[in-house]
């Protein structure tokens, strides 16, 4: 792919390979009308963050007497207050317990079962990638009930939790995220390695390469962009999950992040500010691993039409 | 699961004789630590998806039959037949409602962000002027909770402190009243979908081979044509991936409804009603187990369709 990239790319272009001709176009008005179109778009959809950003930099006393349609009192003491108050250095570290080994495992997990349904022809291959993909797409709280009695049941060693089981620990949620995404990862890569030429393999099993091997040094650097992606996604769906970590870890304790908004909910509510402060709080660090990680992102996907 | 078959090797012989179109992909050659390794990858992973998902969704299938209040051990588990769907199709008010704001839920997403973040997707692929920060602008509200969605579009929609209201000076409780809270809160999730659509469909466009379009361009084809006759066939699976998104997200709508009023007075949906009956005041297992099987049920229609599309992929 990198032969055929033209020297001359441009700044804005993301190392795209580009078709000759689709360059240095002239200004044509169903351009212009283009353009119009998709800053209309892309503004609309910043403003209610940048709304949130502008008040949750202002005085409460300010905008309570010239409402919030006005311009001024500016400062930064909500988000001390809301960092205080909403207790954010204990809930963004339970945060971190969770997110990070639930999407470890799972992309792991995903890429094992996604380079055999890829690589081999066995009679439950289909029947196994279907029940992945049914899995994924059963809504959670159909499975409340059994999960949280299971949880309740199954003990746990001190060490790993101090309730004692399932219920109430960071494993028991990193468990159930885990079960929950290995499907669609699943689903993304398999589809990915599908598009791997099958001469790759031909040419390492003449070499004799275990199995092992294929998959940790052939398979998984040439996912590496669909790792990157789902990896983002996957940090920002487990960091977002909402639903399993209220259910399954009733202390407050031990709620991320995400759960515990709904506790701020009601000292925050009639603040507006101090609300717009904590909301920027919580929306920074996926906002941090999307930035991070874009680059990646944008040149990983391109190479996603690299057949060797 | 044949590799752990009484006779592996006999049999994975069978399957690849019976397979000669696909060469590459035989067990023949496969050394017993391969097989192993390759058992290990398939069960580890099944295992998870079979304990955690797959026996909790039949387990709740079970408790649909019974009454329990979940307070006594599993002998005070009650088989009481299909009273709990009879009670849920006759006497419970907010059924038909739920099950009507979740179809629009799902038609709405489907009109409008899917469609919209689709056409964003092919107009951005074009080499537009500034096409990182539109991108970077759409993409923002997807790494958002949907919790945190419902937060930061309060400060748009509250009566006396939202800007909608402020600007047009109306008196509109939009979250609150139920003539309009399921469109307001459909805009928030609309807003969040939008994105990640375009994201997930973008990705495809990218993934395309160069070579298919500049062969269109030299056969003459127009734009439109090539989109439609060469860039869609081969964006199959992510067109399925699209669908299969959008559903989800349907099907899944609770955290922003939960958010905003736990899922009454206008905001009834099924996983909503689930979770009343289950965490609300009244625990009622079987009756909350017979609305997660009719949830289930509706899922699996979409699981089904969406299977027999994978399936009939040419192997």
């Amino acid at each position: 792919m990198t032969t055929t990239a033209r020297p001359a790319v441009s700044s804005s272009a993301a190392a795209q390979p580009e078709l000759p001709g689709l360059r240095h176009r002239p200004l044509t008005p169903a351009r212009v009308v283009l353009q119009v179109f998709l800053i209309g778009v892309a503004l609309s959809w910043l403003f209610p963050l940048l709304w949130a950003l502008f008040n949750s930099l202002r005085d409460y006393a300010y905008t309570s007497t010239h409402g919030y349609a006005s311009f001024g009192g500016f400062t930064l003491k909500n988000y001390a207050e809301a960092w205080q108050r909403g207790n954010f250095t204990h809930t963004f570290l339970n945060s971190v317990y969770i997110t990070v080994p639930a999407v470890l495992l799972t992309l792991f997990l995903a890429s094992c079962m996604a380079f055999v349904l890829a690589r081999f022809s066995f009679r439950l291959n289909l029947s196994l990638l279907g029940l992945f993909v049914a899995a994924n797409l059963l809504p959670p709280q159909a499975l409340l009930i059994p999960v949280y009695r299971a949880f309740r049941a199954v003990p746990v060693p001190e060490w790993v939790s101090d309730s004692g089981t399932l219920l109430n620990s960071y494993l028991g949620l990193v468990l159930i995220n885990t079960a929950f995404q290995v499907g669609f990862c699943t689903f993304v890569l398999s589809n990915y390695m599908k598009t791997l030429p099958p001469e790759l393999y031909e040419s390492a099993q003449v070499d004799g390469a275990s199995v092992l091997r294929q998959f940790w040094q052939l398979t998984l650097p040439l996912c590496r962009p669909a790792l990157a992606a789902l990896a983002t996604l996957e940090v920002t769906w487990i960091y977002n999950e909402f639903f399993w970590a209220t259910v399954l870890l009733q202390s407050g304790e031990k709620f991320p992040v995400t759960s515990s908004l709904n506790n701020l909910k009601g000292q925050f509510f009639v603040d507006y500010n101090l609300l717009s402060a904590g909301s920027m709080l919580v929306a920074l660090p996926p906002i941090i691993v999307f930035f991070v990680l874009q680059r990646q992102f944008v040149s990983g996907l391109t190479l996603g039409a690299t057949k060797g | 699961m044949t590799l752990t078959g009484p006779k592996p090797a006999a049999r994975v012989k069978r399957t690849a004789e019976g397979r000669p179109a696909v060469p590459h992909r035989r067990l023949r050659r496969m050394s017993a630590a391969d097989r192993v390794v390759v058992t290990l990858m398939v069960v580890v992973p099944t295992l998870f998806v079979l304990l955690l998902v797959v026996l909790p969704a039949l387990v709740s299938v079970l408790l649909s039959f019974t009454r329990w209040e979940g307070i006594g051990g599993l002998d005070t588990i009650q088989w009481i037949g299909l009273t709990n769907y009879k009670n849920i199709f006759t006497i419970y008010p907010p059924f038909y409602p739920a099950l009507q704001h979740n179809l629009i839920w799902l038609v709405f997403l489907f009109l409008g962000p899917t469609l919209l973040g689709i056409v964003l997707a092919v107009l951005l692929d074009k080499e537009v002027r500034g096409s990182r920060f539109y991108q970077t602008a759409l993409y923002l509200p997807v790494v958002l909770s949907l919790a945190l969605t419902g937060f930061i579009w309060q400060l748009m929609y509250s009566r006396d402190q939202g800007l909608i209201n402020a600007v047009t000076g109306w008196q509109i409780d939009w979250y609150g009243d139920p003539r309009y809270n399921l469109w307001a809160v459909l805009v928030a999730t609309g807003w969040q979908h939008t994105g990640y659509i375009m994201l997930l469909y973008l990705a495809g466009l990218k993934s395309v081979d160069p070579a298919l379009r500049e062969a269109a361009a030299v056969d003459g084809a127009s734009e439109v044509s090539t989109f439609f006759r060469v860039i869609l066939p081969v964006m199959r699976p992510i067109n399925l991936v699209v669908l299969v998104v959008t559903v989800i997200n349907s099907l899944r709508a609770f955290d922003l409804v939960w958010v905003v009023n736990k899922g009454r007075n206008g905001l009834e949906i099924i996983a909503a009603l689930v979770t009343q009956n289950v965490i609300g005041e009244a625990s009622r297992i079987g009756f909350g187990s017979a609305l997660a099987t009719i949830m289930l049920l509706i899922s699996s229609v979409f699981v089904v369709i969406y299977l027999n599309a994978t399936m009939r992929e040419p192997k």
